[in-house]
């Protein structure tokens, strides 16, 4: 990790109302160039809502929020060109093929890209000719990230990239977004696994009711929760059920 | 990536035309409307204006066949003799009108009565078949005997004469109305769909997070339904043109002012789709409102009979319907091969309809 730290997103006192619902309460936050940041929460914590505003897809209600140095109010298309965004669910043509695809969000971000490159970031080389709808779950997820990157962004969003997937393909898909922080890429993630983000994220902000209830390393929060003398009810054994079952059906991504 | 032009909304445009138009082509549905519904009609229309009405008539065996009225009757497209088959089988079948009469021609050697005899039977299971034909043949056998008969003892004669110098077919009437209904389908039809299914697939959505600018979306999709359309349009009238000789008047200048008329046309149609697209909640709620558009159009709005046929009260209708000028637009171009000022008027109902549905479109389209 680099000694100094450069904030590439910064949020300050963020509120969103959706009529008389608050949707996200005063968050304040930074997130440092280069590393890979988790949003935690039970559903309707505000984590997408959050996300979106960031994304520049939503309006926000009050609050300040500079991306790369950029205000979300001001400059929102300057910011939608250093920004790769994956949403939750689908978002493309079903009947276009994947390189279709890969030509339209090229016009759309008005960038040249090596299509076939792209695909092989993902291992979807050979599913170049494939459609959209007929891919697999995880294919869809390692598609949406690769569209993601076209734009050869400093930030990417991705909204519960892992959500519904194997156990192999959450793991390759962890991999692939290791592989894109390692290029120097800042990464915002949302997710409900807590062991995604253990393994994944360098620091992880937990919402609930639109409020963040913690921000620190996953390493950090964990120390603080023993030190206040938790413990697990049940001695942890040296490897889970999770474990058991990458050992018996193998480690590689499965393409059905 | 250092490459600092500014970004072009117009590439963004032609990638997401492009895009959509890959897709509609993949549409079964989109399809079925603009290309295989419309070709079914013109090619069902187009054969019973090639055939006309025809009789059929069985001649028994036993007839003389070498007379002059038998050789006329013969030469006539629209009547089908029947030779091969018994007297009993032919009365059978005229009792059931599956014939619409039989015939029988007999010599005769009494001097007292005409040489030729002619008897024709017909039957009330086949009444409008059978009066066409006693018509035929009562022409048939005057003819004959009038021109037996010398010149000067006539007491008059029937000169006719057709006015306009090219028939007009059933596929000149057909052809545009079809032609307007499958404009009216895709633009209300596929424009709602679409745009619908965009939102709900989240596909706009992620354009959002592209720099490209709202309003392109809508122009992109737009002019690729405007490509997919006016494409589906030429392949209707050529066919039309080639296969059963639609009639255009000034062919290809013709052919333009057809395809800016189905352009204006579907601009307006596509109004609906958008307002549509905006009150459906889900997809099932599209079919109902689009037809509630569609369908009297498609009765009511000349496209298959011409208004005119329609009661005096139910007249008012059809002349409040975009469709119906675009269809009187149409016809009037083609076969009257008037140019697209003289069809002002016509235009000018589309336009009006276009400025209220683009009104009431954009405060009820929906992003999202």
């Amino acid at each position: 990790m680099a000694t100094e730290k450069n904030v590439i997103i910064s949020v300050k006192g963020l509120v969103k109302y959706y009529d008389d619902f608050v949707a996200v309460n005063g968050t304040s936050f930074e997130v440092y160039e280069g590393e890979i940041f988790g949003l935690l929460g039970p559903n309707g914590a505000g984590k997408t809502t959050t996300l979106e505003i960031l994304e520049t897809l939503r309006e926000k209600s009050a609050g300040d929020v500079t991306i790369d140095g950029l205000d979300v109010d001001k400059h929102p298309n300057d910011i939608k060109k250093v920004i790769g965004v994956q949403l939750q669910a689908a978002g493309y043509y079903p009947s276009l093929k994947l390189l279709e695809l890969l030509d339209l969000f090229s016009g759309l971000y008005n960038v040249r890209i090596d299509k076939m490159e792209m695909l092989k970031l993902v291992g979807l080389e050979d599913k170049a000719k494939n459609k959209y709808k007929d891919l697999s779950g995880g294919q869809k997820q390692r598609f949406s990230l690769c569209t993601t990157l076209i734009n050869d962004p400093k930030i990417i969003f991705l909204d519960e990239p892992t959500t519904g997937l194997d156990p192999q393909s959450r793991r390759n898909l962890w991999d692939l977004i290791r592989e894109i922080r390692a290029k120097g890429t800042t990464v915002v993630i949302t997710t409900h696994y807590m062991d995604e983000a253990e393994e994944l994220c360098d620091r992880v902000a937990v919402m609930d009711s639109g409020k963040f209830v913690a921000l620190d390393t996953p390493d950090n929060l964990i120390d603080q929760l023993v030190a206040k003398g938790f413990e697990r009810k049940k001695e942890v054994k040296k490897a889970n059920l999770e474990d058991v079952f990458l050992n018996l059906t193998g480690k590689e991504w499965r393409d059905e | 990536m250092s490459n600092k032009r500014p970004y072009s909304q117009a590439r963004a445009l032609l990638a997401i035309a492009k895009a959509s138009l890959q897709s509609t082509f993949r549409s079964p549905s989109a399809v079925a409307f603009s290309f295989a519904f419309p070709l079914f009609f013109i090619l069902v229309f187009g054969f019973i204006g090639k055939g006309g009405m025809t009789v059929g008539v069985g001649v028994t065996p036993d007839s003389d066949t070498t007379n002059a009225i038998y050789a006329l009757l013969k030469s006539r497209p629209e009547v089908k003799l029947i030779r091969n088959e018994s007297a009993d089988a032919m009365t059978d079948e005229l009792e059931k009108g599956k014939l619409d009469g039989v015939l029988r021609f007999s010599i005769s050697n009494d001097s007292t009565v005409p040489h030729l005899q002619v008897k024709l039977e017909t039957s009330k299971a086949s009444a409008q078949g059978g009066a066409m034909l006693k018509m035929m043949m009562k022409t048939a056998v005057d003819e004959a005997n009038l021109s037996a008969m010398p010149q000067v003892s006539r007491v008059a004669v029937l000169n006719t004469e057709e006015v306009t110098n090219h028939a007009y077919k059933t596929i000149d009437f057909i052809l545009p109305g079809m032609l307007g209904f499958s404009l009216l389908s895709m633009g209300v039809f596929g424009t709602a769909f679409v745009f619908l299914n965009l939102r709900n697939m989240l596909v706009i959505k992620r354009f959002f997070a592209t720099p490209v600018h709202k309003s392109v979306i809508v122009l992109g999709e737009a002019l690729s339904r405007v490509t997919f359309a006016l494409l589906t349009s030429s392949f209707i009238i050529i066919l039309g043109r080639l296969a059963f000789g639609f009639t255009l008047q000034h062919g290809l200048i013709t052919f333009i002012y057809m395809l800016v008329l189905a352009f204006i046309a579907l601009f307006v149609f596509m109004g609906f789709g958008f307002i549509i697209s905006g009150l459906a909640k889900n997809e099932s709620a599209v079919p109902p409102l689009a037809n509630l558009v569609t369908l009297p159009q498609f009765l009511l709005a000349g496209t298959f009979f011409p208004i005119t046929v329609f009661p005096e009260w139910l007249q008012p209708i059809p002349k409040l319907m975009p469709l119906t000028y675009l269809n009187d637009a149409m016809r009037k171009v083609a076969f009257e091969g008037q140019n697209l000022f003289m069809v002002w008027n016509d235009i000018a109902v589309l336009l009006v309809w276009g400025v209220i549905v683009y009104v009431l479109a954009t405060r009820l389209f929906k992003w999202e």
